[in-house]
């Protein structure tokens, strides 16, 4: 049996679109400062860096980058808060 | 502002974060904020005052930087003169922005130019660098395609302080006929830059790297050279960069630049190597798992970059302002973000180390009793916050 596709629904939105590191990184700290252990947040940013940024933020910080989708020049971060 | 043999009660080594503005700098500034000579385009006698005293300004700006004079463009500062250089070049080039070439240490404002121009349909090669941080100059003739519109490199790394080999990196540019931009920050008057006859066509500079005012500096381009305007307005430095000069600061900045050229002719590079020279072999020696990140040779003389393990550089940073020394991490962007700084990624620091950066950097009025204050702070810091094994704070 197919598992059913799973939607996940972000508890918070922030848009990063037009900025450039260290902004989008910024932002996301600050946010998933606010958020709850478990939350989910998605990032918008169109800094080419960000892909490659967000990576090495959630290794370092050690919460959990569950999705990276593109649409054109435009990520979409998932990131789970884990603390 | 000599100080003594004493151990000084304040300790100085942020110069690439802030540098004191010297004193004959700010004597020369003082008229220009008080007399009413602050237009250069006004139509009056002060009008005409201040543009002789911009373009006295300029002048010594150009011999700094081994330039012509028209060449300097006036700015807020060096990450104006950086996206300046890369946006205006880039999208002047035929047919749109194409191929932009810079190394994967350089300052955020130049890799954040390049990413808009990627942004913008341009190709972006950002050069590898080895474990100094030093650029291979065969790296940049391969990198270098026909559609290539610009390589942007900088005179030394400010994090770590490495120099680059930019004689044999402009021979390939000039060879190849792209434009080379240098940031020339933290290396003007501390090394030989030339940039008529290194082969430059696009210098940075700023004007508090120089002990003039923050908010001024310059981006020189090779007379010919095209480029287009970032900033739009009444078509002020030659229609490159509207809006009405900072006529203070700008003949702050000229009179920097000036002290500087003669200062370097008088053996200012030499003292500042002698001091960090001794405050490396002195941390290095005192302080176990401690190591100088960049190059030991090809180096700024101001400059001592350290990684060590097992002590986080915000703790360490924090209990050497308490006891009077201010210093830094190298990366105020990785300080902002938690995120470990590029350059040490690209130098290829393992992820403990680049927890651990510290960055000392001297100038002008920097003293041996300086030195030896942190050489006598800095490793008992280091030895209680390991065995105290602290996480840092957030």
């Amino acid at each position: 049996m197919a598992a059913e596709p799973k939607v996940l629904i972000p508890d918070k939105d922030i848009d990063c679109i037009g900025l450039f590191c260290p902004m989008p990184i910024v932002k996301t700290r600050e946010a998933i400062h606010g958020m709850r252990p478990g939350e989910l947040l998605a990032m918008l940013s169109d800094d080419p860096a960000s892909d490659a940024d967000m990576r090495s933020w959630c290794q370092g910080t050690g919460h959990e980058l569950v999705e990276v989708t593109r649409e054109g020049g435009v990520y979409r971060f998932l990131v789970r808060k884990t603390r | 502002m000599e100080r003594g043999g004493a151990a000084p009660d304040r300790v100085y080594l942020d110069y690439a974060g802030f540098a004191p503005v010297d004193p004959r700098v700010l004597a020369v500034m003082r008229p220009f904020l008080e007399a009413g000579i602050g237009n250069p385009s006004a139509p009056h006698s002060l009008g005409s005052e201040a543009r002789e005293s911009l373009e006295a300004a300029r002048a010594k700006v150009a011999r700094l930087v081994g330039g012509s004079g028209p060449g300097v463009i006036f700015t807020s500062g060096a990450t104006e003169a950086n996206n300046l250089a890369i946006r205006g070049v880039g999208m002047r080039a035929s047919a749109g922005p194409r191929h932009v070439i810079a190394t994967a240490v350089e300052h955020i404002s130049v890799l954040n130019a390049c990413r808009d121009l990627e942004k913008a349909g341009a190709a972006v090669t950002l050069l590898p660098v080895d474990g100094e941080g030093c650029v291979n100059p065969d790296e940049v003739r391969r990198a270098l395609r026909p559609e290539t519109a610009l390589v942007s490199i900088g005179a030394a790394c400010v994090e770590i302080g490495t120099t680059q080999p930019l004689t044999d990196i402009a021979r390939i540019t000039r060879a190849a006929g792209v434009p080379l931009h240098v940031d020339a920050v933290g290396a003007l008057g501390r090394m030989a830059l030339a940039a008529d006859a290194m082969g430059f066509d696009l210098v940075t500079l700023s004007s508090n790297d120089l002990y003039g005012p923050p908010g001024a500096g310059a981006l020189w381009v090779r007379p010919g050279l095209k480029i287009l305007p970032q900033m739009l307005g009444g078509g002020q430095e030659g229609g490159y960069r509207s809006g009405t000069e900072n006529l203070p600061a700008l003949v702050g900045l000229g009179v920097a630049a000036e002290l500087m050229r003669a200062e370097a002719a008088h053996g200012e590079p030499a003292r500042l190597a002698a001091l960090r020279d001794r405050l490396v072999e002195g941390l290095v020696g005192a302080i176990s798992d401690c190591r100088l990140t960049g190059s030991r040779s090809a180096r700024l003389p101001q400059h001592v970059s350290l990684v060590l393990r097992g002590a986080k550089a915000d703790s360490v940073l924090l209990d050497l302002d308490l006891c009077g020394v201010a210093a830094s991490s190298g990366s105020a962007c990785a300080q902002r973000t938690g995120a470990p700084s590029h350059v040490l990624r690209a130098i290829g620091c393992s992820p403990q180390e680049m927890e651990g950066s510290l960055c000392f950097t001297m100038g002008r009025w920097s003293t041996i009793a300086e030195v030896d204050a942190v050489l006598e702070r800095l490793p008992p810091i280091v030895a209680r916050l390991r065995a105290l094994g602290l996480p840092a704070p957030r």
